[in-house]
């Protein structure tokens, strides 16, 4: 092989590199972890208020979903990293990308959590209301639980984006797998080896996630037919 | 002791209830008839605040049903519902949806709520099935598990709502004598059905509602049999 892919330029990146690499693979996959532990606590929080008789509670949940589900992600990560300071807020690049990205799918998760509540039947809100469970019981003991098998597939692929997302903070020095790909290609001319590898770094995390949310779905649905629709 | 005084309710322009005014004494058994879209669901479902009135009054044991400071929670204590489609909640056994509320809204202790529950299991002939999950269930058996889940609130009062219209003939029967056997304690309760078995067997008074009003109150004997009323007739000619 000769050009980008010549096999010294591999072995000149993975022995001056790899260490660098594996650091930056790990630090994706910090930043996906807490980013994701967020999106989720936000995404049930204003997935049950957007369903809400409280109207108040109805429209702060609908401005959140909007304003991130129509604005780029790398706007907003670049608001944080550039404007904020002249505010006097300081966050480091890892501190955005885990408050930014968990943000940012949230909105997405929240939708999920949306319709998950709207496709279970009414007649367990109107059951629940009659033995006297509040609306915030009637999530928490009755509705959640049954959506759970809904909402994970959609939800796993919601994981999977956010990983693949986390590649925008290579703008601002993120020092994640796409910001040290990038550096060792820009100081030493030598692209072809890190592009790929992060590529293939990426397709770890992301790929069992899918595999997995294809594997819910498949059993959501065959569990779902087992329910027969309403007996 | 439910008062319903001067109530009335709208969906949108649709009159539903036209100023409905109904005493029911406590241990009263009381059916409620009336052609579909008369309103007698909807006038049950005011009764335990599943629908709020449009304007009127009603009062459950002293408390005001349609007062909106008065809690759900507080409601529940006096009124249970048994619904058309059972509701009961599929992630939960038998005897988890038996306990369920008791433990939760009421307060009661777990061993307590299931010391009961399993009574009226025993009571509806369901003790057998206390582990396995509504799904597994016949439909006629999980009405069974619906009405002892209602009675495990230990409610004074009991709203049926349709509860053996969605069963297969040979299932109404085994609800039906749950609910003719439930007749006999000196619960109140509240039928909306057209089962002319409860109606001979059980009821106190028969209620015959059309177009959102009161159309015939009497006993059983007085509306089927010596009503002179042309609506009341005429609905009877077709259920009989």
């Amino acid at each position: 092989m000769s050009g980008q892919f010549a096999s010294e330029r591999w072995i000149n990146f993975f022995t001056s590199y790899g260490n660098e690499m594996l650091q930056a693979f790990l630090r994706t996959l910090s930043i996906s972890i807490i980013a994701l532990v967020l999106a989720l606590v936000l995404s049930i929080v204003f997935g049950v208020m957007s369903m809400s008789k409280n109207g108040l509670a109805r429209a702060i949940s609908r401005v959140y979903v909007e304003f991130f589900q129509n604005m780029p992600l790398l706007i907003l990560v670049f608001v944080c990293y550039n404007l904020f300071p002249l505010i006097n807020i300081t966050l480091e690049p890892f501190a955005i990308g885990c408050i930014i990205i968990g943000l940012y799918h949230g909105a997405y998760i929240a939708e999920v959590v949306r319709s998950g509540i709207m496709s279970i039947n009414k007649g367990q809100f109107e059951a629940a209301y009659s033995q006297g469970f509040t609306y915030l019981e009637t999530m928490r003991y009755i509705i959640l639980p049954q959506m759970l098998t809904i909402v994970l597939p959609p939800t796993a692929v919601q994981a999977a984006n956010l990983v693949k997302n986390t590649s925008v903070l290579a703008m601002i020095a993120g020092h994640e797998i796409m910001y040290a790909a990038n550096s060792y290609g820009y100081s030493t001319l030598n692209y072809g080896p890190p592009l790929v590898t992060a590529g293939i770094l990426y397709f770890i995390i992301c790929f069992p996630i899918s595999t997995w949310a294809k594997k819910l779905e498949r059993k959501r649905d065959i569990a779902l037919e087992g329910r027969g629709g309403e007996r | 002791m439910i008062s319903i005084q001067g109530v009335y309710k709208n969906f949108g322009q649709t009159e539903v209830l036209k100023n409905i005014n109904l005493e029911i004494s406590t241990g009263e058994k009381v059916l409620i008839i009336g052609p579909s879209g008369s309103g007698k669901s909807t006038l049950i479902r005011c009764i335990n605040g599943l629908e709020k009135v449009t304007s009127g009054k009603i009062v459950v044991n002293g408390k005001d049903v349609t007062d909106k400071k008065n809690k759900q929670h507080e409601i529940s204590k006096e009124v249970a519902m048994v619904f058309q489609s059972f509701n009961l909640y599929p992630h939960k056994t038998v005897l988890q949806n038996l306990t369920l509320a008791p433990i939760k809204v009421l307060g009661v202790k777990k061993e307590e709520a299931e010391r009961t529950a399993y009574e009226y299991l025993d009571r509806v002939g369901m003790r057998e099935k206390a582990d396995a999950y509504p799904a597994q269930l016949s439909g006629g058996q999980q009405q069974r598990v619906a009405i002892a889940r209602a009675l495990n609130m230990h409610p004074e009062i009991l709203l049926f709502d349709e509860p053996t219209s969605a069963l297969d003939p040979e299932m109404i029967r085994e609800v039906l004598e749950v609910i003719i056997d439930l007749a006999k304690s000196n619960k109140t309760l509240v039928v909306v059905s057209h089962e002319m078995g409860f109606a001979r067997q059980a009821a106190d008074r028969v209620i015959f509602m059309d177009e959102g009003e009161i159309v015939a109150v009497g006993t059983p004997t007085e509306v089927f049999d010596n009503s002179t009323n042309e609506r009341v007739l005429e609905f009877l000619s077709k259920i009989l």
